[in-house]
């Protein structure tokens, strides 16, 4: 494992509270969106798009660059915070995010976004999709690699073993998956909604090689990630333990934060939570 | 009748267009031995990819392997995709717009040993609705072979829906066809016969008979129920005065849904439906007699000619 130095990890830090304040901004001023996922998957994107991917922003259909699929296509706001930091498109194209001339849709379009590697909202896609990606990559001899963010509540449906056991199937080593393990969903805690633990058991059984880390912790989500990278023959997933609405007090751990929208008092508090300095 | 089988002409094309196009991938949910995509898994082992049974499943990786630059054709039940993996097919390829290509087998009633659930006769309904969604019907043997190529090389998600069964055939192989361009097989005056897949080959028989009663029908392909010919539709809709629709499908959402939908707008006049009127079909013991059973008759085509006619005046 190469050694990750302190102030490298500490930038990956800055840049996960910068996506927290950016996803928060752009589902305030549009007045719609899920703060919780996108507070919880800061860290995970954070390094995910400025330490392990293989991109250039200036060439967004590059045919040699990783993949990423935002499986839980709900958390569109920290993925289109990771793409204007990253310098896909100008963050002032979000200002106008929600109106009918944005082209940046509700959840991640990749007709329309820059550096959107695939369309999703509708959830539990991800993995099978990836799966068909990563299996491309290997026929062509790419060695791009494929991520998928998962999230917990949408692995309830049974489209997700679908395409984990494809994966495994075909033992795509090139394939990565992150699940995003808040435990928090719509209507209240997964393991109260539909209950699905031990989630490494049951990727273990599906064929997968299974980690399992803090994924707010930046060098175990680095660590994790090279990892995988390393594994030769068969898929793997990181079961990153997060916190549903991360960073903001009265949001974490809270349904309610799925998908509503704070009003000012509240913006302001969470701002100042974040590290930001507001202005009344 | 020995005529080969629609899904034995589509497998044999897929396996020889194979050789031509490296591009092509292929993937079945465990019915190769069904759909026939097994000739190309026998040629091409490294190109085809049984993932199980599991319809939504292969939709999301064949638009997977679409992204990564190949044209997947995918094979199944169109029961099953046209329902079970409807949102796979609505988001991952229509939405995304993927490069996928869905050959639905054993459509409308041709798998009638096994009865209704695997009867798909609102298919074309389902898939139509889509945006971006091609939707192509063969009428014959021949011509769900020439598709193959066709399909492949056209850039977007295609929904080609394939026979279990044989079909009177009425083309010879290589034939001129072309997306969105209907054909007409016989020129008339009284009235246009429109059909679509298996109904072509009893529209054509209808047409004769109908002459020997003094009736000079018509008699035009639509092939490709969506981008659908609106030109042609209107033209013989304006130079026959009346219409009827054949397809072996539910009168709702179909080919006659559709040219309902166009004439009303454009040229109405009196037009009736030939197809499955609205209920399950039975399971049968052979294919032509349940077909006969469930309103698709030659006689039917005929009955509703005269009835369309009696409506002209």
């Amino acid at each position: 494992m190469n050694y990750l130095a302190p102030e490298i990890i500490l930038g990956l830090e800055e840049i996960a509270r910068l996506l927290r304040v950016d996803s928060l901004r752009f589902i305030y001023r549009r007045g719609s969106g899920h703060p919780g996922g996108a507070l919880s998957a800061a860290e995970i994107m954070s390094v995910l798009y400025f330490h392990i991917m293989r991109i250039d922003p200036t060439k967004p259909e590059w045919e040699d660059r990783d993949r990423f699929i935002l499986s839980k296509g709900h958390a569109s706001a920290v993925l289109y915070a990771a793409l204007t930091r990253r310098g896909f498109f100008p963050a002032a194209e979000m200002e106008n995010w929600g109106e009918i001339d944005c082209p940046h849709q509700g959840h991640p379009d990749r007709l329309k976004t820059p550096g959107v590697d695939m369309t999703s909202g509708l959830l539990g896609h991800g993995v099978a999709v990836g799966a068909g990606l990563a299996l491309a990559a290997r026929m062509k001899n790419k060695d791009f690699r494929t991520f998928v963010l998962l999230g917990d509540g949408e692995s309830q449906g049974g489209i997700v073993w679908e395409g984990a056991a494809v994966a495994a199937k075909y033992r795509l080593a090139n394939l990565t998956c992150i699940l995003d393990n808040n435990d928090v969903q719509l209507d209240g805690p997964v393991h109260e909604v539909m209950p699905m633990e031990s989630w490494a058991e049951k990727w273990k059984a599906c064929g997968w090689c299974v980690l399992e880390i803090n994924g707010h912790n930046i060098r175990q989500v680095v660590e994790s990630l090279q990892y995988a990278a390393q594994v030769h023959d068969k898929p793997t997933i990181i079961i990153a333990r997060t916190t549903k609405g991360r960073g903001v007090s009265f949001m974490e751990n809270k349904s309610y934060w799925h998908g509503n929208i704070p009003n000012a008092d509240q913006m302001k508090q969470a701002l100042e939570e974040l590290g930001e300095v507001t202005n009344g | 009748m020995a005529e080969m089988a629609m899904r034995e002409a589509y497998g044999r094309a897929l396996a020889d267009y194979g050789n031509l196009n490296p591009n092509i991938v292929v993937l079945d949910v465990d019915t190769s031995a069904s759909t026939l995509s097994n000739f190309f898994a026998s040629h091409f082992p490294d190109r085809f990819f049984n993932v199980g049974i599991a319809e939504p499943s292969m939709v999301d990786v064949a638009a997977g392997l679409a992204l990564g630059g190949y044209t997947p054709f995918i094979n199944g039940f169109a029961s099953i995709l046209s329902l079970r993996a409807l949102e796979q097919i609505r988001t991952c390829v229509c939405y995304a717009k993927t490069n996928v290509k869905i050959a639905a087998s054993y459509a409308g009633i041709s798998d009638f040993k096994d009865g209704p659930t695997h009867y798909s006769i609102t298919d074309l309904a389902n898939v139509r609705a889509l945006p971006g969604m091609t939707v192509i019907v063969p009428a014959d043997a021949a011509e769900a072979a020439d598709w193959v190529p066709l399909v492949a090389e056209f850039d977007g998600p295609v929904y080609l829906r394939i026979s279990r069964a044989g079909a009177i055939p009425v083309h010879q192989p290589g034939s001129p066809l072309q997306i969105g361009k209907g054909r007409v097989l016989r020129e008339g005056r009284d009235l246009t016969l429109i059909a679509m897949g298996s109904m072509v080959g009893r529209c054509a028989n209808a047409a004769d008979k109908l002459s020997t009663q003094g009736i000079n029908a018509r008699v035009l392909e639509i092939h490709t129920l969506k981008p659908l010919d609106c030109e042609l539709v209107i033209q013989s809709a304006s130079e026959t005065g009346a219409i009827v629709t054949a397809e072996e499908h539910s009168i709702i959402g179909g080919l006659g849904g559709a040219i309902s939908e166009v004439l009303s707008e454009n040229q109405p006049v009196p037009l009736e439906r030939v197809g499955i009127r609205d209920y399950f079909c039975p399971t049968g013991r052979d294919l032509d007699k349940l077909m006969d059973a469930c309103g698709l008759s030659v006689q039917a085509i005929i009955d509703s000619s005269q009835k369309v006619i009696a409506r002209k005046k």
